[in-house]
């Protein structure tokens, strides 16, 4: 135990002298559990951001530091409560799941750090909870499946079945939808998630297609994404109940799907603030040395990750510091960096004000099924909550 | 030394050990490590109060967990009321009506549900006790009011005459003097005649019976009285976490809980604090080196059921010694 | 009420029902012969999942896939039984759910070591991708089918081993009554062994079955090991029939609670809060019916005879 202590003690002045020269990053995400496999895409991406950047914010060394949140809320604000504390870091940033985000942002503001969402955008975060030390480089929940409500409309559905999983994004997801979408909707799902989610449809689709619907919306992240759609496929869905989707055909369940060649999926088509072929430098550098390193296509995940690493080494280069918060703060804003979607904005709560295109399924060139932007649904889209955001 | 001043000895050291050093290191700029105590201190009052009916009564419940997420819900729903409005004559952050509500709660819940679990025995006894704890889960899962899945933040502590629980160093002072005091109420049950009771128709149920006591009620009271105790610890450990959620009464929590009394030494008085410490802080270490921590850790917890028996308690003081 | 909606939930449920029954039928006989609890089961039933999918992308098969895959699956039990179970039978149930507990750890992060957290999507061969269109109204995808069909033949292959092979009086002599067995010259360890390696294949055997249509993926049994204890308990510890009835009475309650709860609630409640809780209540339905059950018959609904 004394052994332990003085070890303690020596690591505790050691990261002290450390402290004025390196840049320390939490990056909070899912490690384990089926949902590591997104989190093993943000934490590639992330460390590809501090290869391109030399592993420099300015003159300051970048350290980051991953934290796994077990996909509980619960275990996620332990993973923060350390990193703030005992890691004593200067930004958290990370987390792909709302509820997680939710639980462990007060430990984050309350210490007087910052908070950089790569991924999740929780309603209340946008809107009353909102702070001037968090920012996102992904969107607020509502917004993608906003723009597939709009797409929805344009292509004249006009009954629709709605299926989530039962936690705070999949109620956003639902949400938005609502929001834009202007025929009916006649059924809704919300089915249990986290470490022991449900995984087996039947039911639910066959109430799906019982209903009637025009068209079914999901949202399922992650592993029940690939395991929705082949039961989709399965159930022989696709010509009576096309499927409109969001967050859930991504470059994690297309190599799976290829593999099983569950074609079902080609020509399906989703919303997206970004994707990989979109034209600009920052992206195609970001794009090649990902295939290059990890030999596949990086997922939104890993580009808002990527980001929110750039935005993070943008602000500390101009400051020069991690002390200054109020330059810190100011620096964030303006939001300085070459985006890999182009150009880069944060709105009054400090969520990105960007474009969302509908993308769907292809084949590239070398065999590999991917997305290409088919279109702009929106552009420099406002989400619904900033206004409630009052600072 | 006797062993009896040995292990005494070793209590009090032990209970020392874990009043100086957290308080050392939150003042030397190691604020995580008092976090990691309290939680310890904690859970150490929810393994006290399952070692009571499990190491004492061989009453093995697999669904502790739910004792312990439903004070924190006791704390956090009052709480949430109070910021949010609805159902006024709930809403307050006083913890002097949340923690007794929480204690309250939890007794009521282990009174009904223990009645019909003492029905059964062995391993019908293990599942009914986590099928009632699955069932609270669900409950609380489908309560949206209250978070469902995604939890609950709690924005405010209990408030409490004398201590701030928002300061981490007195709310690990509560808690640690909050633990002392389980131990000791559970030392004292097990040495009346009510414990001894208890711990007969643990070896021998039949001849209880036939020395003329009612079994059925006397573990009925003991399995009251542990839900209580362990939803105390809930309420703290809400006021600790500040968050709450279903995930708190998985059975896999239960498992832990169970897993702290039997590494630490089932019927001690210090197993329980033990075990907590030991699976707290060899988590901690395991899982800050590696993200498959779990390997190691289910490998270690199989070592100690399979080469370990007794706990550490019985590998400290040596072979050969039955535990009290 | 939908009538064609209703058939096809139930023949969700019954689906469902046979893949526990699978699992639980495991269970209850390593239960109930060797008296053994094994929290463990659920991850046997992962691996069973996690073997089938390799091996259906190296011999680009699924029915080979899983010829191959199921003794693979007994050999683990098999390993389980001789290193896990074998040291803990003198021991008491606590002990058994706290090693096997430690096991799961243990088995969770090796498929995660090995097979990456991202999970496997196994691919079905053509003849059982389609549907299968019972009148205009019931279309019930094929594989569905398959896997009742399998579940079905996987129980009366159990009934009659146990009830009309040797193997199977010397199961239901061995459960009774140990000694006499050994007297009798039986090497009663082998036949333990066997025993968990049969309970192991049959919980392999559910896992393959899923996994065309969720995916093999860590954790996968977890999900379902709590489940399959609620079956054999409100079936009775040991009974083969009353793992057969609990399974099918828990797989129609989930699904059905899951499809039609939900209108239910609807009635009386907004249609947001119905929408939220009818899964949670369906979850929580299983629960309640196996406390009932206990309360009234404390030894499950159909308590083996022989003990």
């Amino acid at each position: 135990m004394k052994k332990f202590l003085t070890l303690t003690l020596a690591a505790g002045l050691m990261s002290t002298a450390a402290w004025a020269e390196t840049v320390k990053i939490g990056f909070v995400t899912t490690l384990t559990t089926g949902a590591a496999v997104i989190g093993k895409d943000m934490q590639n991406s992330v460390n590809l951001a501090v290869e391109h950047l030399g592993g420099k914010a300015g003159d300051l060394d970048l350290e980051v530091i991953f934290a796994d949140d077990g996909f509980a809320p619960e275990t996620g604000k332990q993973a923060t409560d350390k990193l703030v504390k005992q890691d004593d870091v200067d930004f958290v940033a990370g987390y792909i799941w709302s509820h997680v985000l939710l639980a462990s942002r007060k430990s984050v503001l309350d210490a007087g750090k910052f908070l950089i969402s790569a991924n999740a955008g929780p309603s209340q975060i946008a809107g009353k909870l909102c702070d001037q030390d968090f920012f996102s480089t992904s969107w607020q929940n509502d917004q993608t499946p906003m723009a597939m409500g709009e797409v929805l409309n344009r292509q004249g559905v006009k009954s629709l079945y709605v299926m989530a999983p039962n936690y705070a994004a999949g109620k956003d997801m639902v949400a938005g939808v609502e929001r834009t979408f202007k025929g009916e909707i006649v059924g809704k799902d919300l089915t249990k998630w986290g470490a022991d989610a449900q995984l087996d449809f039947s039911a639910e689709l066959a109430k799906a297609k019982a209903s009637g619907a025009d068209g079914i919306f999901v949202f399922y992240p992650g592993a029940a994404g690939g395991a929705f759609i082949k039961q989709y496929d399965q159930a022989g869905l696709k010509d009576t109940l096309p499927l409109y989707s969001v967050f859930t055909v991504d470059a994690l369940s297309l190599p799976k799907l290829q593999a099983a060649n569950l074609t079902g999926v080609m020509g399906s088509r989703t919303t997206q603030e970004w994707d990989p072929s979109l034209d600009n430098a920052a992206n195609k550098k970001f794009v090649t040395d990902y295939k290059a390193k990890y030999g596949a296509y990086p997922s939104y995940y890993g580009a808002q990750s990527y980001d929110a690493i750039m935005l993070i080494a943008s602000a500390v280069a101009k400051v020069g510091n991690t002390t200054d918060k109020d330059a810190l703060r100011a620096a964030l804003k303006e939001a300085d960096f070459e985006s890999v979607r182009g150009k880069f904005k944060f709105g009054s709560n400090n969520f990105p004000i960007e474009n969302f295109y509908l993308r769907e399924v292809v084949t590239d060139a070398d065999g590999t099924w991917t997305t290409k932007v088919v279109e702009t649904v929106f552009e420099d889209h406002i989400d619904s909550y900033a206004a409630e955001c009052k600072m | 030394m006797t062993s009896m001043t040995r292990r005494g000895w070793m209590t009090v050291a032990v209970m020392a050990l874990l009043a100086i050093l957290p308080p050392v290191f939150y003042l030397t700029g190691n604020p995580f490590y008092l976090d990691l105590a309290t939680r310890l201190s904690i859970l150490g009052i929810a393994a006290v109060s399952l070692n009571l009916i499990l190491g004492y009564g061989g009453l093995v419940s697999f669904g502790h967990a739910a004792f312990v997420g439903l004070g924190a819900y006791a704390v956090g729903i009052p709480a949430h009321h109070w910021l949010y409005g609805g159902m006024d004559f709930l809403a307050t952050t006083s913890g002097l009506v949340q923690i007794p509500l929480a204690v309250a709660v939890c007794a009521l819940f282990a009174l009904v549900t223990g009645a019909v679990c003492l029905r059964t025995k062995g391993v019908y006894f293990i599942m009914i006790t986590m099928a009632f704890a699955q069932m609270i889960y669900y409950l609380i899962v489908s309560i949206e009011e209250y978070g469902g899945d995604d939890g609950l933040v709690i924005d405010t502590r209990s408030e409490l005459p004398f201590v701030n629980l928002d300061n981490p160093l007195q709310l690990f002072g509560f808690s640690y003097v909050a633990l002392l005091v389980a131990m000791g109420l559970v030392r004292m049950i097990t040495r009346s005649r009510f414990g001894m009771v208890l711990k007969g128709a643990k070896g021998n149920e039949e001849r209880m019976v036939t020395l003329g006591f009612n079994v059925y009620a006397y573990r009925l009271t003991a399995y009251v009285i542990s839900g209580a105790m362990c939803g105390f610890a809930g309420a703290l450990l809400g006021n600790f976490t500040t968050f709450i959620s279903p995930e708190m009464m998985d059975w896999s929590r239960s498992g832990e809980l169970m897993f702290m009394v039997i590494l630490g030494g089932a019927a001690t008085t210090l197993g329980p604090i033990l075990g907590s410490i030991a699976f707290i802080v060899v988590e901690e270490i395991l899982s800050s080196f590696t993200i498959y921590w779990h390997l190691p850790f289910g490998l270690m917890l199989m070592a100690v059921v399979l080469y370990a028996r007794g706990g550490l308690v019985g590998l400290l003081r040596g072979r050969g010694e039955d535990a009290e | 009420m939908d009538l064609s909606l209703l058939i096809i939930q139930a023949l969700n449920g019954v689906q469902l029902g046979l893949l526990l029954f699978l699992v639980a039928s495991g269970l209850t006989l390593v239960f109930g012969i060797l008296d053994f609890v094994n929290l463990a089961h659920g991850s046997l039933y992962m691996l069973g999942a996690f073997l089938c999918a390799s091996l259906t992308f190296v011999f680009g098969n699924f029915v080979l896939a899983v010829l191959v895959a199921l003794p693979l699956t007994g050999v683990i039990g098999f390993l389980v039984e001789r290193f896990v179970a074998r040291p803990l039978y003198a021991r008491d149930h606590l002990d058994h759910v706290l090693g096997t507990f430690g096991l799961i750890l243990v088995l969770d992060t090796l498929a995660h070591l090995i097979w990456g957290p991202a999970g496997i999507a196994v691919p079905l061969p053509e003849w059982l991708q389609g549907q299968v269109a019972l009148s205009e109204t019931l279309v019930i995808p094929s594989f569905r089918l398959v896997i009742i069909g399998a579940g079905l033949s996987a129980a009366a292959g159990l009934f009659w081993l146990v009830n009309y092979t040797r193997l199977g009086m010397l199961i239901r002599a061995g459960a009774s009554n140990r000694t006499m067995v050994s007297a009798l010259g039986i090497d009663i360890q082998t036949l333990f062994a066997l025993v968990f390696a049969l309970g192991a294949m049959l919980a392999g055997l559910a896992g393959m079955l899923i996994a065309p249509i969720t995916e093999a993926s860590i954790g996968m049994g977890n999900n379902i090991i709590i489940t399959a204890f609620v079956v054999i308990i409100v079936g009775g510890i040991g009974s083969m029939k009353g793992a057969f009835i609990g399974a099918l009475l828990i797989g129609l309650i989930d699904t059905l609670g899951r499809s039609f709860l939900d209108d239910l609630f609807k009635v009386f409640m907004s249609s947001d809060a119905a929408e939220t809780s009818a899964p949670a209540v369906s979850a929580m339905l299983i629960y309640i019916i196996m406390a009932l059950v206990l309360s009234l018959r404390p030894q499950g609904l159909f308590p083996p005879r022989t003990r």
